[in-house]
């Protein structure tokens, strides 16, 4: 899944998913960051502080809780700069009012949450127990958040890059949903160079009010009814919108009888799944959506045409699953299988689950 | 004082700071809010750092006070007024940046904020309105209400054995190393309305020094959630709030 064809400029190095995603935003050229600690994701303000002497024109700053910090982004990108935060479970649950109130007043932002096992102060190994906070709103309101879900280190990278450009396009939080072992994790990345994303124009930004032009406000505040309405209608418009960046990525589903859907570090082990699958001559495929919202509904719907049957596997108890369900509309059937907690499922788990869908398979008519 | 101007014959002996929008404040008879925004843009107009300003108004009365100041602003969420600031002034360093907060904001939901924003020394002011009371969600107890007052959520009187002392936040902050000038104020009359005049100036000009934050609270008052009079309002506050928030400077640069 890492890249192998390595692009003009970019460079190589082995790196820690959370690191790498640090570096990637200096270089996709992040103005700001605000953050708090907590496992696993330290790494990345620790990496960010370490490297301040090299880019002195970035701001860092460590603040007193991820409701502050979360606000610290809400006003450093209402004045226009390029800002990312990032944190795991309970941070992220603290930051959804100011979420909500972003996406609201239209400011970009890029938030990151590495994956934790919850509910509660739970633990630190992986988890994707926090997708419907991320893809269903997660605060108040009618909103939805660009949602990009890596499956390995280079995509840490990436999605760093396609994160702020979805954000700043759409002037709507974006998130990256990674988990904790991407964010431990070390593999080879291709770093692109500093400078390759260009800044967006931001004239909506209170940078102070020139005489050429009104006062700039950012609020979320619409105390009329019709108002608040009109600016629901706006923001429901750039979501259909959005749904022309939808992203995901097919492995062997040409021929699959079972589809297998999974997103992030599931995905890796479904494709070791699929390769053991096809060794006992079981046509299994596998389906990752790299955008979580939008979701990939129309290659789901595709698939449903040649598919007998879907098993979504997910780090929870089931959560991806109901927008699969959602897509399939009961065309076929769509099984799960999953592991909670931070628990990590094998692909000979995965596998066992496959072959006792293929057997009830058999039985279903088509 | 400027100079008076001669219209049709009479003087000119009021007018509104141009920066002053001509919208209608929503403000009741009698609110500080209004007098407090008047000051705070009549030293911006003559200062002359419209454009060099960025205002932080958070949920409250006051949070639309953006309709009323002609100058880029953004709202706030409920006690997080000084984290945007934060934002707002570590990208845009050269700019002068203020919050507005009532004391529920500042002094309960936002206290976090405020301490460790003033701790950090943001080079900011923070002008506070403490009226001793929730005046936007309709009069309930604020953490600066008066011991014995009758709130919506204090129906008998605040009583100290069940919602503590009404706290004193200002002489709290004013010890942090991050405060630069620290004062309390008011706009009950035109003396004490002048003097606040003065400290939003100084704290502009201190804000140029990069030396920490500017703090200014304003004692003010909420007729409509007091349930009293303009006038009875003034003579509540003299009597009651200035005797437990005593006017005057707390902590001011050597
Ligand atoms: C998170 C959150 N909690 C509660 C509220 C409701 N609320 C709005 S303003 C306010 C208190 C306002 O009091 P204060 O800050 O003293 O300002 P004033 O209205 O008196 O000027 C409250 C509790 C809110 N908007 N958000
Ligand atoms: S409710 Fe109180 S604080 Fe609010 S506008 Fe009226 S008098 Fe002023």
């Amino acid at each position: 899944m890492v890249m192998e064809n390595k692009k003009e400029n970019t460079e190589t190095r082995l790196m820690k998913g959370n690191e790498a995603l640090a570096e990637a935003a200096f270089r996709a050229g992040m103005k700001a960051y605000f953050g708090y600690p907590i496992t696993p994701q330290s790494e990345v303000l620790e990496y960010l502080t370490a490297q301040v002497p090299k880019h002195p024109d970035v701001v860092i700053l460590q603040a007193e809780s991820e409701l502050a910090a979360i606000n610290m982004v809400y006003g450093a990108s209402g004045a226009g700069a390029r800002v990312m935060i990032s944190s795991s479970g309970p941070g992220i649950s603290l930051m959804q009012e100011c979420l909500s109130y972003m996406t609201s007043a239209q400011l970009p932002a890029l938030v990151v949450n590495v994956q934790r096992g919850g509910p509660g102060l739970g633990t630190i190994q992986p988890s994707q127990g926090d997708y419907f906070q991320a893809v269903k709103g997660g605060g108040h309101g009618d909103y939805h958040l660009i949602v990009l879900a890596p499956a390995s280190v280079q995509e840490m990278v990436d999605l760093v890059f396609d994160g702020f450009r979805l954000s700043e396009k759409y002037r709507n939080p974006a998130l990256i949903l990674a988990d904790g072992a991407l964010g431990q994790m070390m593999e080879k990345v291709n770093l692109p160079p500093a400078g390759s994303l260009p800044k967006t124009q931001t004239p909506w930004a209170t940078t102070g009010k020139p005489q050429t032009r009104e006062r700039n406000i950012i609020t979320s505040l619409f105390i009329q009814p019709e108002r608040m309405e009109k600016l629901n209608q706006v923001l429901q418009s750039k979501y259909k919108e959005m749904g022309k960046e939808v992203r995901w990525e097919e492995i062997r589903t040409e021929d699959a009888e079972i589809v297998l859907v999974a997103f992030g570090l599931t995905s890796r082990i479904c494709e070791k799944t699929v390769d053991l699958a096809r060794q006992k001559e079981l046509k299994v495929g596998l389906l990752r959506p790299i955008t979580l919202y939008p979701f990939p509904t129309d290659a789901v719907v595709k698939l449903t045409e040649s598919a007998k049957s879907f098993i979504t596997v997910e780090m929870n108890a089931g959560q991806m699953v109901e927008d699969v369900r959602l897509a399939v509309n009961g065309r076929r059937p769509v099984e799960f299988y999953g592991r909670m907690g931070g628990m990590i499922p094998s692909p000979e788990e995965v596998l066992a689950k496959v072959e006792s869908v293929a057997e009830k398979g058999l039985s279903i008519p088509i | 004082m400027e100079p008076a101007e001669n219209i049709d014959g009479m003087m000119l002996v009021y007018k509104k700071p141009p920066t002053l929008t001509d919208t209608p404040m929503h403000y009741c008879p009698g609110c500080g809010h209004g007098v407090v925004h008047k000051v705070l843009m009549e030293v911006v107009d003559e200062l002359k750092i419209q454009e060099e300003t960025v205002g932080v108004a958070p949920v409250g009365c006051s949070v639309f006070a953006y309709d009323y100041m002609n100058i880029d602003m953004q709202e706030a969420a409920h006690g997080r007024a000084t984290a945007v600031a934060t934002g707002i002034k570590r990208v845009l360093p050269e700019k002068f940046v203020f919050t507005y907060q009532g004391d529920g904001d500042l002094a309960a939901i936002g206290t976090g904020e405020t301490i460790h924003t003033i701790n950090r020394g943001e080079n900011i002011l923070i002008v506070f309105i403490n009226n001793g009371i929730y005046g936007m969600t309709g009069g309930q107890m604020a953490p600066t209400s008066l011991l014995g007052m009758k709130t919506t959520t204090t129906p008998f009187g605040r009583e100290v054995s069940a919602m503590g002392n009404p706290i004193k936040i200002t002489e709290l902050i004013a010890q942090l190393p991050g405060a630069y000038y620290v004062t309390r104020q008011a706009v009950y009359t035109t003396a004490a309305v002048r003097k606040l005049k003065k400290s939003i100036e100084a704290s502009f000009k201190y804000q140029k020094l990069k030396k920490g934050t500017c703090f200014i609270e304003v004692v003010s008052s909420c007729p409509s959630n007091w349930k009293l009079t303009p006038v009875e309002a003034n003579e509540w506050l003299e009597k009651n709030m200035l005797p437990f928030y005593p006017l005057g400077d707390i902590k001011v640069p050597k």
